[in-house]
């Protein structure tokens, strides 16, 4: 990618990474882009990196605003490999006595990330470095969603650069959201619900904060994907809302099933659902990554978890579920179990201490079904949909 | 003595360790520390945390 002045004398110099689909276990099915900025005035400065791989080709679109040797300060916002995998072979060509800022936890941590012993400046919130015309003012965001994490807000440009926080795994030569014809708020809603979820409650309160700095905000840089400048407040309010976890009408089936037992009493769950007005989607857990499933239960009032009893326990695939979504921590749901059994039946129970363990409201001890259902079977699990859209209605 | 879990992050307070980055000396009650103690991984506050189960 060729750099992109985004303001005068402000390049995004970050690179593409068109061929990923797997990051860290979270399907992106367009790639994403590890975007980095320049900030060039009378002082020089490097805002993130790139992963590892990419670290010459960032250096490439450095030199074609400026010499990397002219670089006075580097700035890393978020210790994770994507952004400062690059930080050893940029601090080389820059010089490896440049001064190299992060937060106080990024000092600890990129300690354990890079034996070199670097200039390093630990800065508190709030804190500013002035460039000449520009000046630069850090904001701790810690767990957001690194202890490292933290903000550089350019006051004059009115530019944040947020790190991870409102970015999209999205690759593209369209820099900005405004240049799109695909709608990319699907993909942002991706990223917070796999990413940022568990820390809602600390995203309230940062957005509480950042309202009352009263900051000039014309443009969001995150380090993937699109740069928001037609209008940044946009995607700060899709934050606001799913961070607050509101349940809408709306119901997601999560299954897997050995010979379709399981699928039709999903299909019938879902049926239920749909009487009584609730958006409903039964998700299979091989057809669907789990990844998706997590952006569909963010604003889901309900997640209701089917699995057949295999060798007297839960599907693998379930279990894999379950531990990846109890560690995001959704809020705010009503949760049950159903599934299929030939003998022995164990995996219902299990889904559901699994599900009050994530203070899921539980409205029914679960529905299991020996075998094949028949009619009654299936009329069960429509009448434990219906109840379940009717509370969510309610 | 027991041991404190911060809600944010998971770090486990341990009385007898202690948090010496922080002054907090090895063998200080959870009780004890003083209220404007953080987290050192997260930097949530003493009353983010929860008594370990
Ligand atoms: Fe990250
Ligand atoms: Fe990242
Ligand atoms: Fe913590």
């Amino acid at each position: 990618m060729q750099p992109v002045e985004i303001a005068k004398g402000i390049y995004d110099v970050g690179v593409n990474d068109w061929n990923i689909r797997d990051f860290h276990g979270y399907s992106i099915p367009l790639g994403t882009s590890y975007n980095s900025f320049l900030v060039v005035d009378e002082k020089v400065a490097l805002i993130d990196t790139v992963k590892k791989e990419f670290a010459d080709q960032l250096i490439d679109n450095i030199s074609r605003i400026i010499d990397p040797k002219k670089i006075d300060v580097v700035i890393s916002n978020h210790t994770e490999m994507d952004h400062s995998g690059g930080l050893a072979r940029v601090m080389h060509r820059v010089g490896e006595s440049k001064p190299l800022y992060c937060s106080k936890m990024g000092l600890k941590n990129l300690g354990m990330h890079f034996r070199q012993k670097w200039n390093y400046h630990g800065v508190a919130s709030g804190e500013t470095l002035s460039l000449g015309q520009k000046t630069l003012t850090f904001l701790e965001t810690r767990m957001l969603h690194w202890p490292d994490s933290m903000f550089t807000y350019l006051q004059e440009d009115g530019i944040l650069f947020s790190s991870d926080a409102f970015g999209q795994h999205y690759a593209g030569l369209e820099k900005f959201d405004d240049m799109l014809d695909m709608d990319i708020m699907p993909h942002a809603k991706k990223y917070f619900a796999n990413i940022l979820l568990l820390y809602s409650h600390l995203i309230v309160k940062l957005l509480e904060q950042v309202t009352e700095m009263n900051l000039d905000i014309r443009m969001i840089c995150p380090d993937h994907g699109v740069l928001w400048r037609k209008d940044p407040g946009r995607i700060i309010d899709a934050y606001k809302t799913w961070s607050l976890q509101e349940p809408v009408r709306k119901a997601v089936v999560v299954y897997d099933t050995m010979w379709h037992s399981t699928e039709q009493m999903a299909d019938a769950i879902a049926a239920g659902l749909k009487d009584a007005g609730i958006a409903v989607r039964p998700m299979h857990l091989r057809k669907w990554h789990r990844s998706d499933i997590m952006t569909e239960v963010l604003d889901a009032g309900a997640v209701i978890v089917g699995s057949p009893t295999m060798n007297n326990g839960l599907f693998p695939t379930v279990s894999d579920f379950l531990t990846y979504m109890k560690g995001l921590k959704p809020k705010n749901k009503i949760g049950a179990a159903f599934g299929s059994y030939g003998w022995s039946g164990e995996a219902v129970k299990m889904i559901t201490q699994e599900l009050e363990a994530m203070k899921f409201n539980i409205m029914d001890a679960g529905i299991r079904i020996q075998y094949v259902p028949d009619a009654p079977g299936l009329e069960t699990c429509e009448a434990l949909g219906k109840q379940i859209g009717m509370a969510l209605a309610g | 003595m027991d041991r404190y879990v911060c809600t944010v992050c998971g770090y486990v307070y341990d009385p007898a360790v202690g948090d010496p980055d922080s002054g907090v000396k090895p063998g200080t009650k959870f009780e004890d520390i003083p209220d404007d103690w953080e987290c050192p991984i997260c930097g949530a506050s003493k009353s983010d945390f929860e008594k370990e189960s």
